[in-house]
Parts: C-alpha cells; sequence; structure tokens
C-alpha cells in the first residue's frame, strides 16, 4: 500500500522519534555536522532507523536535516551535498521493511530569500534540487521539510520537489506561542500555513519542534482546524532543561501520549517525536495507538 | 509630542501606560524631521532614512539628537511592535538596515566628537554553533540603544570572549546558542572567565530560542534576555548598576 493510502485508511500513522538526541548518544559532538555521519558512523545512523522501526514506526526520517548545501558550508562538506543525502537515504532504507517507510529530511536553509536575506529564490531552488536528488537516487518514498519558519522558503521547497518527483511531500513548520497566539519566527500563523502548504502542492501540512507536548497539543487544535489535509504533528518531549551541565528533556512517554491522545482526539493523521524522544516514546505511542487506535 | 500622523498611528502599538509614557518622552521635541526619520525607520525605509538623517545633519541637528530623538525613539516602536508580535524578524530586520542606513552619516561624527556610547557590549554565538539571526538581531538593537558593540560572529571560544573583553573593555558579555547541544557552552565560557580571574569584571547575558530563566541561572549568568528587546533592558540595567545611578 502507498504511503498516500496509508494515510487514507482509517487508523493513526507513527513516524519516529528524534534524530540529534540519539545522535550525541554514538558520538556526534555538540555543533558537530550530523550529516558526516552518513558516510564516517554508518552503524550509528542505521541503528537509529532499525531502533524506530523495531519500536513500531511506520516510517523514519533520514538524517539529512542540515543536508541543504547551504547549511554543510558552514562545516565545509558543501560539494558533498550529494553524496550525504544519498548515504543518509540509503542507511534508513538498508533497514527498511516492505510496508513501511523512509521520508527525506530537509531541514532550513539557515538563508533568507532576496530581498531580505542574500540567497535569490534560483539560487535557493538549485539547492534544494541537489539535496532532495541525492535523496532520490537513495531511495526514499517521500519528501519532508521540517522545523521551517519562513512560509517562502517552505512553499518554494515544495514547488522544487513537485517539479522533480511526485513522490509524497510533508510540510512542518515550528511555532511559537507569543502574546498574540501561535506564529512562525517569520509571523506565519498556523491558518496561513494550512494553505499555503496546502496551495504549493504538498500532501501533509505538519508541525514539529519547538514546544512540549501541552502546547503541542493547542497548536495541533488550532492546525487542524484550517487544514484541508491530514495533519502530522511531531512534539519535543518537553522543553530542554539543565541538569547538573547535562541538557535533558523531561517529558516521559506516558506524559507525552497523554497528550497525543488529545492530538488525536482533534484529528491528527500521522504523530511522532522530535527533539528528546526516545525508542522508549515511540514504543509507548505505539502500544497506545494498537489499543485506542 | 507627536505630531506626524504616521508615527501617530504607529505609536497606538504602544498600549502599556509607562511605555506610552517613556516612548512619548523620546519624542517630547516635537521637531517634524525627527519623528519623519523615525516613522521611516518603523516603516523600513532604509534609503528614505539615510536621506533624512543626512538631510537633519546639514541643518546643523547635533548628531546625538539625530540618534537619540529620531533613531532610538523609532527603534522604540520597532522593539514593542516586534515584542507584541505585531511584527516578526522579517520587518525588524528591515527597520534594522533603516537604522543601519542612518548610522552610517551619524557614526563618524560621534567617534570624532568623543561621544561616549550608553556602553560597549561583546556579543558572540558560542562555540560549536554556527546560529546567528539572533543574535543579529541583539546586535541591532543594541546599537539601536545607543551601545558600541563588538561582534565576534558565530562558533565563538571561550578565549575569544575574555581577549574581546580585553581588547575593547567591555563590561558586557552576551552569548546566543540556537542548540540544545551547544548551549552548555555558555557555562563553559562563564567558567572560563573564572578562570581567568575576569568574572567580577563583566555583565554575561545568556540568549537564544532553548535558553530559558533557568537555564541562566544555572550556569551563573548574570541575566537572560528573552527576546532583543529585553536584551537591551538586561544591558541598560546592568550599565544602570555600574555607574551607580
Amino acid at each position: 500500500m502507498s504511503f498516500i493510502d496509508r494515510i487514507n485508511s482509517p487508523g493513526t500513522l507513527l513516524s519516529d522519534g528524534a534524530t540529534g538526541t540519539f545522535l550525541q548518544t554514538r558520538g556526534l559532538e555538540p555543533g558537530g555536522c550530523p550529516e558526516l555521519m552518513n558516510v564516517e558512523k554508518e552503524d550509528a545512523v542505521i541503528e537509529m532507523a532499525q531502533g524506530y522501526f523495531d519500536s513500531g514506526s511506520d516510517f523514519v526520517l533520514t538524517n539529512t536535516f542540515g543536508g541543504s548545501p547551504f547549511m554543510l558550508k558552514k562545516y565545509g562538506y558543501e560539494k558533498k551535498t550529494h553524496e550525504f543525502n544519498k548515504a543518509g537515504a540509503e542507511l534508513a532504507k538498508s533497514v527498511c521493511p516492505k510496508d513501511k517507510f523512509v521520508f527525506g529530511s530537509i531541514g532550513p536553509t539557515g538563508e533568507f530569500i532576496k530581498p531580505l536575506g542574500n540567497v535569490s529564490e534560483d539560487e535557493m531552488s538549485d539547492g534544494f534540487k541537489r539535496q532532495i536528488n541525492g535523496l532520490l537516487e537513495g531511495g526514499v518514498d517521500g519528501i519532508i521539510f521540517e522545523t521551517q519558519m519562513a512560509i517562502e522558503e517552505l512553499v518554494l521547497g515544495i514547488k522544487t520537489t513537485k517539479s522533480i518527483t511526485n513522490l509524497p511531500i510533508i510540510g512542518s513548520m515550528v511555532f511559537d506561542k507569543g502574546p498574540r497566539g501561535f506564529f512562525t519566527m517569520m509571523g506565519v500563523t498556523p491558518e496561513q500555513a494550512s494553505a499555503e502548504i496546502y496551495n504549493a502542492g504538498a500532501d501533509i501540512v505538519a508541525t514539529n519542534c519547538g514546544n512540549g507536548s501541552e502546547i503541542m497539543s493547542e497548536l495541533s487544535k488550532e492546525l487542524i482546524s484550517h487544514s484541508k489535509l491530514p495533519v502530522m504533528i511531531q512534539s519535543n518531549a518537553g522543553i530542554p532543561k539543565i541538569v547538573k551541565g547535562k541538557v535533558i528533556y523531561d517529558e516521559k512517554p506516558d506524559f507525552m501520549t497523554k497528550n497525543y491522545k488529545k492530538i488525536i482526539d482533534y484529528g491528527a493523521s500521522i504523530i511522532g517525536g522530535c527533539c528528546g524522544t526516545t525508542f522508549e516514546h515511540i514504543k509507548r505511542f505505539r502500544k497506545f495507538l494498537n489499543e485506542n487506535d | 509630542m507627536i505630531k506626524h500622523e504616521g508615527l501617530k498611528e504607529e505609536f497606538n502599538y504602544v498600549t502599556k501606560p509607562d511605555e506610552q509614557e517613556h516612548i512619548e518622552g523620546l519624542f517630547a521635541s516635537g521637531d517634524m524631521l525627527m519623528q519623519e526619520i523615525a516613522y521611516n525607520l518603523i516603516t523600513g525605509q532604509n534609503d528614505q532614512v539615510g536621506i533624512l538623517v543626512k538631510k537633519a545633519l546639514d541643518e546643523d541637528y547635533a548628531a546625538n539628537i539625530v540618534l537619540d530623538d529620531g533613531l532610538i525613539a523609532g527603534m522604540a516602536i520597532v522593539g514593542v511592535k516586534f515584542r507584541d508580535n505585531i511584527i516578526f524578524v522579517p520587518e525588524v530586520l528591515i527597520s534594522a538596515r533603516a537604522m543601519k542606513a542612518g548610522m552610517e552619516h551619524i557614526e563618524p561624527i560621534l567617534s570624532a566628537s568623543g561621544i561616549e556610547p550608553v556602553g560597549t557590549v561583546i556579543m558572540g554565538t558560542v562555540k560549536g554553533d554556527l546560529h546567528d539571526i539572533g543574535k543579529n538581531l541583539c546586535i541591532m538593537m543594541l546599537r539601536g540603544g545607543g551601545f558600541s558593540v563588538h561582534d565576534l560572529g558565530v562558533d565563538t571560544k571561550p578565549d575569544d570572549f575574555i581577549d574581546a573583553v580585553m581588547e575593547h573593555g567591555a563590561a558586557i558579555v552576551g552569548m546566543s546558542a540556537l542548540l540544545t547541544t551547544t548551549m552548555p557552552n555558555m557555562g563553559t565560557t562563564i567558567e572560563a572567565f573564572e578562570d581567568a580571574g575576569m568574572r567580577e569584571e563583566v555583565k554575561i547575558m545568556v540568549g537564544g530560542a532553548p535558553v530559558t530563566q533557568e537555564f541562566a541561572d544555572e550556569m551563573g549568568a548574570d541575566a537572560y534576555g528573552a527576546n532583543a528587546i529585553d536584551c537591551v533592558q538586561k544591558a541598560k540595567d546592568f550599565s544602570t548598576t555600574k555607574n551607580g545611578t
């Protein structure tokens, strides 16, 4: 069954948990380039995908969040764009069961489109193409734009993807709760995001990161009420705290599950985890879905 | 007194009584040219701001008056609008660009005349972190608030912060981090100041998306800035404490 058929079938789909949080336990240095591990620490990247599939994920995301040439350039790896993205896709695909999926992850480019920033639409679109082509060659089943803040960038990414492939596309933005409600850093509301992601031709509207599961349930209610497309929610395991010099996310699987129950009741089609969520969280969500969905 | 029609409309976004009083005070002179500069800064007309500032200086307005009554007064409204979700990062960046267009005319005069800045701040994104949008916003707003700012850029090692403090005689250090993985490097930098025997000489403020007051306290920072406006406020608080006023 195709991914889109699965979405249109009854039941909630489960994606994976955090990538960075896991890779740090396998030697990723603070501020290091996670995508480099796709060619230098393949075992760790495979272990992560395998772990999430085993925990019950219906699909996992590739370790290519920062795989845009604009981001890789900061580490001196711009020329490795194709190689890192292709490798990231191949590693996840190598352990992907037959009825499950791998989505190629694309995070923010870190650039603003002209005139606000220094990069033209064409340059940014070319950057997307390079990343997407690597992911496609590695065999992904879909593309997800994650943690997006600027709607222009996300829409351009979706349109660029559609010019290359017919695979399903997820558009996911990160919202903050401010004095006047939910906005991205660049001022995009959930309502505007839903409309523009739909108009650009994506298949799923989503939000990830930025919030713990309580705020995320509030946000998901708003996002779902505006969206013509199925909605995906990936919450952090709380807001990071420092305990004895270490960063921890303290929302336990049971606590998050309670909030995800609400999120599913509001009508989410896909749930998963962002920063701080682990195999244990995904196992607990799987158990909940198996018992209740 | 605010006479400029457009500026009056912008002023409507300021709703807290103490802020209304403060910002009205900034426009107390009622000078139309200064209000025109402020209005163009708020609406992000950078060419216009440059032209108007130059015009004011040609008409013998003092550079510090143009800075205070035009640019800084306008930035105060930008700050309130940003904090209250009326405007967002793009609009602030555009206003900051307008500020810069004005400062290009003012800065040479100020430095030649020896007018002291409100304070000197060293700013940088901590070691291992390559993100600088938030830090750059803070720098723009600090400069708009009359501070002299030295920008160390991204991936700043603790020693670089220390060297910059010594080189510029700065009393304030601001550190930024976007990644949770690099946040602890703020603590490492604070320790480095302690090890260098310089912790008492500087006030250290921290900020960035994942940073919280709790986190700042845990690391021993002197202040946490929730946003760019707050950052300026904290820096001002330090400066007044330092002067004992």
